[in-house]
């Protein structure tokens, strides 16, 4: 009846997941008890949970990227502490099994529950904003996609206390991912929630690149997109081709978990190195995934706080373009070390080399956008010049390890953990945390606190020094990755350098916290009045903050990049606009309703509880046929409400 | 001038001290240097001066980025009024082609970099020396590695002896999951997958003990997979095989099966003998699934790592 699910799925011997559980239950708990009491449920099921404009989403997936930032830190902090204090003959105080499920979900929930949404998060908010469009072009879908991306971070969670998490890494390389090797339910916690959110990743992407191609305010030509929409329609480009590939390879590793087939195991020909390649071929785009988008909101970052047009736009385009294409034939770079021949390593090699030349030139153009400009440090400026001292030394890294022969002495080494912290947190973090800043006052019509900001920086950018650079000299010292004991004594001071460093970045996530407490309780006297705090070059900041649902009252007519900025120039913002009836998509309960189904479904098919899974998909299928079908799906604002809520403005 | 770069030699004995020391300094060296960068063999040694050379042509560029990036935030800060602004200009072709060609140049050279240094450094070249090899084949097992010495017909665990200046021809699999054989001080890592053999030559220059451990996460007993080389002068090494022919017991079908279960931290031991094609038969098990969860079927293709 109930497949494998049984108590002892709840691990009642194991205080510390049992514990960390109930804290997370109990704040849940408290949350709903509070909703409840002060009766917010209609206004959160109608504002938000099924609303379908962009804006509302974007937040909702950052606040989930930003929930979960706190689950993959404590995660992180955990493997900190077990590394520093398991030396030698102590033994820490995490055993192997738990010990691999900690940085097994660490891994999976940064990537996959707190870089992606983060940066979807920005591409929802900013994107039709900044195209001076009301809405993308498949609002409800939209609302899916953010729906079963949090069906997935609700499945990573609830293996905290029913069952285990995957002890495979986040990779799930096979064959220690097989049956064989992994019987337990982890893998398939990884793999289901991998799956029901990768959908929820694909569809956005079909959306944004829908909405850019399709969907721009009149006389928005492509070479007049802000350089934040053309990162954010690669970075979907990419998600269309390499979503797929992720969701075809684990369907493959799922068969051979679930019926006993033999894709990638040791025996009856299964070729283990295939899973490797075709994880890859989806891994090193995501790579770029995450990354575009943040080189987008430093672009507009750096424009808007020089007060001066980005240095050679055109140059900034094509580099995107040809990161974007150059990221699918680089994959072999995550295993020089498996026996490739020197043609194919040296192939990959240079492959991987060509990418620095389009990112060197977007660091060039930023310095030169720097170069004579009027240097505004508000907090978003401050993690672009963070970002790029940071991430040039990060480039160069990788760079190291893609030269084949020194990739052999620092593979899957604590240096290579090094590498890609230093360009996720240097990169996609500190562009996500500009981008926040940066949009928040947008988003909610006050400016976040400075000081807290400033701080908050500080301590992200000392405390990944402190961090991440001792593991590069101890990946030298031959220290290899995801160790829960650490054989040499003599590693000691560099882990508890690392250690202390984990502290401060965690200081810096307090800040942030301080940060929008302390702008909530002082918002009225942080109201952004204007739209336009930063003296903005986009058509964001041409409407109100918050904008209406409708964005702009009237489409902006764009004659220049920057259109905004060339408006402002030229004193073309229309005095008395000719009002005109605009029809905004209803809310929809689909995506929330299909998610709520898709959970159950994800989680029956982990326990092997059949009749729920089918029952469950059949019902989530017909939520969306439903949705699908349902012919009146817009409700018309008349001219007349519109003048009306432009004058109470 | 590229060769030079990616010399693969054991002649570096000279500016090795000075070359260390830079790069020593270069990453931030706190403690005396070990691993990696304490080369005992000249793959490690090429290796270490790839990995020194390429940060420093790359340095070249990402030095004077870092100090502009810092000097113009500092100078055009908004509240410097002797700044000179031009806020209207955003291109400049001159500006634009040096833009293009710096990170363009510095690539081409280190593309050069990277084509001869891999194929000079390809694990299955053998490497040019004045004696035949010693072969060995390794098996990854959970969680210890299992050597043998198919032309002397012992096998170790969890220890590796070799003669020094002797080149080391290794055949590897794994019988269980994927692991990665890697001795930092002696240069390239190879991975050991179940089902398929790779290749791999290293050479240690002088007596001593290097660790070895497995790179790649192969599960609960992984942070144990560890083991130890010991590079002996070449008469000792003789003299160390009639030691492990005179004691210990032998490595048979029941004997493997017993050492092939699960366990962490085994000490060093020796197989007095290992039966004929012990590397071949364990690899064919893998794939046959015999003693593991599979479900068998056909006789299936073997794959080769790698083209």
């Amino acid at each position: 009846m109930l497949g494998k699910l049984t108590w002892t799925a709840i691990p009642f011997n194991e205080p510390l997941p049992l514990l960390s559980g109930a804290v997370v239950g109990i704040v849940i708990l408290a949350i709903l008890v509070t909703v409840t009491v002060k009766g917010w449920w209609p206004y959160l099921w109608r504002e938000w949970l099924t609303s379908v404009d962009h804006k509302r989403i974007g937040v909702m997936y950052l606040a989930l990227g930003l929930v979960m930032l706190l689950r993959g830190f404590s995660d992180a902090i955990m493997m900190r502490t077990q590394q520093a204090i398991a030396i030698g003959e102590a033994q820490g105080y995490l055993p192997p099994d738990h010990y691999d499920q900690v940085f097994s979900a660490h891994g999976t929930i940064m990537i996959f529950f707190v870089a992606m949404p983060l940066v979807i998060g920005l591409m929802n908010f900013a994107v039709p904003l900044q195209l001076g469009v009301r809405d993308v072009a498949f609002p409800v879908l939209n609302s899916v996609s953010l729906w079963l991306t949090a069906t997935g971070a609700l499945l990573v969670n609830l293996s905290l206390v029913i069952g285990v998490f995957s002890r495979a890494s986040w990779w799930g390389y096979p064959p220690l991912s097989e049956l064989a090797f992994s019987p337990d339910v982890g893998v398939d916690y990884y793999l289901w929630s991998l799956q029901i959110s990768g959908i929820g990743t694909l569809l956005t992407g079909v959306n944004f690149v829908t909405t850019i191609l399709k969907l721009r305010a009149p006389g928005m030509t492509y070479f007049r997109m802000p350089v934040f929409c053309w990162t954010a329609l690669c970075a979907n480009m990419l998600i269309i081709a390499a979503f797929p590939v992720l969701t075809a390879t684990f369907m493959m590793l799922l068969l051979d978990r679930y019926l006993g087939m033999h894709f990638f195991t040791n025996d009856a020909g299964g070729n283990q190195m295939m899973y490797v390649n075709l994880f890859w071929a989806w891994g090193h785009p995501e790579v770029y995934i995450l990354i575009l988008p943040a080189f987008g909101v430093f672009s507009e970052v750096v424009a808007t706080f020089c007060g001066k047009g980005l240095f050679s736009y055109r140059s900034m385009v094509w580099a995107t373009l040809g990161i974007c294409v150059l990221s699918f034939m680089v994959w072999l770079h995550h295993f020089f070390t498996m026996g490739a021949g020197a043609d194919v390593n040296a192939f990959f090699g240079i492959m991987s080399s060509i990418i620095a030349v389009p990112t060197g030139v977007k660091v060039f153009n930023w310095l030169f956008t720097m170069f004579r400009g009027r240097i505004v440090f508000q907090t978003p400026m401050l993690f672009a010049v963070g970002f790029i001292v940071t991430f040039v030394t990060g480039g160069l890294t990788g760079v190291l390890l893609a030269v084949p022969p020194v990739d052999f002495v620092v593979h899957n080494s604590a240096f290579l953990v090094a590498h890609f912290h230093h360009v996720i947190i240097g990169g996609v973090v500190f562009g996500a945390l500009a981008g926040i800043n940066y949009w928040f006052p947008k988003a909610f019509g006050f400016t976040l606190d400075e000081r807290f900001g400033h701080a908050s920086f500080w301590c992200w950018l000392i405390g990944f020094y402190l961090a991440f650079m001792p593991l590069y000299q101890l990946g030298l010292m031959g220290m290899t990755r995801r160790l829960e004991h650490i054989p040499d004594p003599s590693w000691r001071p560099l882990l508890l350098v690392a250690e202390a460093g984990a502290i401060v970045i965690l200081c810096g996530i307090l800040c942030q916290v301080a940060q929008l407490y302390v702008s909530i309780r002082t918002r009225e006297q942080r109201r952004d009045l204007t739209g336009d705090p930063w003296n903005g070059r986009t058509l964001e900041w041409s409407t109100s903050s918050p904008p209406p649902a409708y964005n702009f009252a009237v489409l902006p007519k764009v004659e220049a990049i920057d259109a905004f900025w060339q408006m402002k120039r030229t004193g073309r913002v229309p005095a008395k606009p000719a009002y005109e009836a605009i029809e905004m998509p209803h809310n929809s309960p689909a995506g929330f309703i299909t998610a709520f189904f898709a959970t159950i479904m994800g989680f029956s098919l982990i326990w092997h509880i059949w009749w729920l899974a089918i029952l469950n998909f059949v019902a989530a299928i017909i939520v969306v046929l439903i949705a699908g079908w349902s012919i009146e799906r817009e409700e018309e604002i008349s001219a007349d409400e519109i003048a009306q809520m432009e004058q109470a403005r | 001038m590229l060769r030079r770069l990616v010399r693969k030699t054991d002649s570096l004995r000279g500016p090795r001290r000075s070359r260390s020391a830079v790069g020593a300094a270069l990453l931030l060296a706190s403690c005396t240097p070990a691993g990696v960068l304490d080369p005992q063999g000249p793959i490690g040694s090429a290796e270490r001066l790839l990995l020194i050379n390429s940060t420093a042509i790359m340095l070249v560029v990402v030095v004077p980025v870092i100090v502009a990036t810092l000097a113009f935030a500092w100078w055009y800060r908004a509240s410097n009024t002797q700044a000179t602004r031009s806020l209207d200009e955003s291109y400049e072709g001159r500006v634009e082609f040096v833009v293009w060609s710096i990170p363009a140049l510095t690539v081409i050279l280190l593309g050069g970099v990277i084509w001869l240094g891999s194929h000079q450094l390809d694990p299955r070249a053998p490497i040019p020396g004045k004696s035949e090899p010693l072969r060995v084949d390794v098996v990854a097992l959970d969680w210890k590695w299992l050597f043998i010495y198919p032309d002397h017909g012992v096998a170790t665990v969890n220890q590796l002896v070799i003669p020094a200046g002797t080149p080391i021809e290794f055949r590897l699999t794994s019988a269980t999951v994927m692991n990665s054989f890697f001795v930092p001080q002696l240069g390239s890592q190879i991975y050991a997958m179940g089902g398929m053999i790779t290749h791999l030559h290293l050479l240690a220059d002088q007596p001593g003990e290097f660790p070895g451990l497995s790179a790649m996460f192969s599960g609960d007993g992984f942070s144990w997979m560890r083991f130890v080389v010991k590079s002996v002068p070449a008469g000792d090494f003789n003299a160390w095989l009639e030691q492990v022919r005179g004691s210990g017991s032998g490595l048979d079908d029941a004997s493997y099966a017993e050492l092939a279960k699960p366990s962490r931290d085994v000490p060093p031991t020796t197989y007095r003998a290992v039966e004929p094609k012990m590397f071949e038969r364990i690899f064919d098990q893998t794939t046959t699934g015999s003693g593991n969860a599979g479900i068998g079927g056909p006789a299936p293709p073997t794959h080769r790592a790698g083209g």
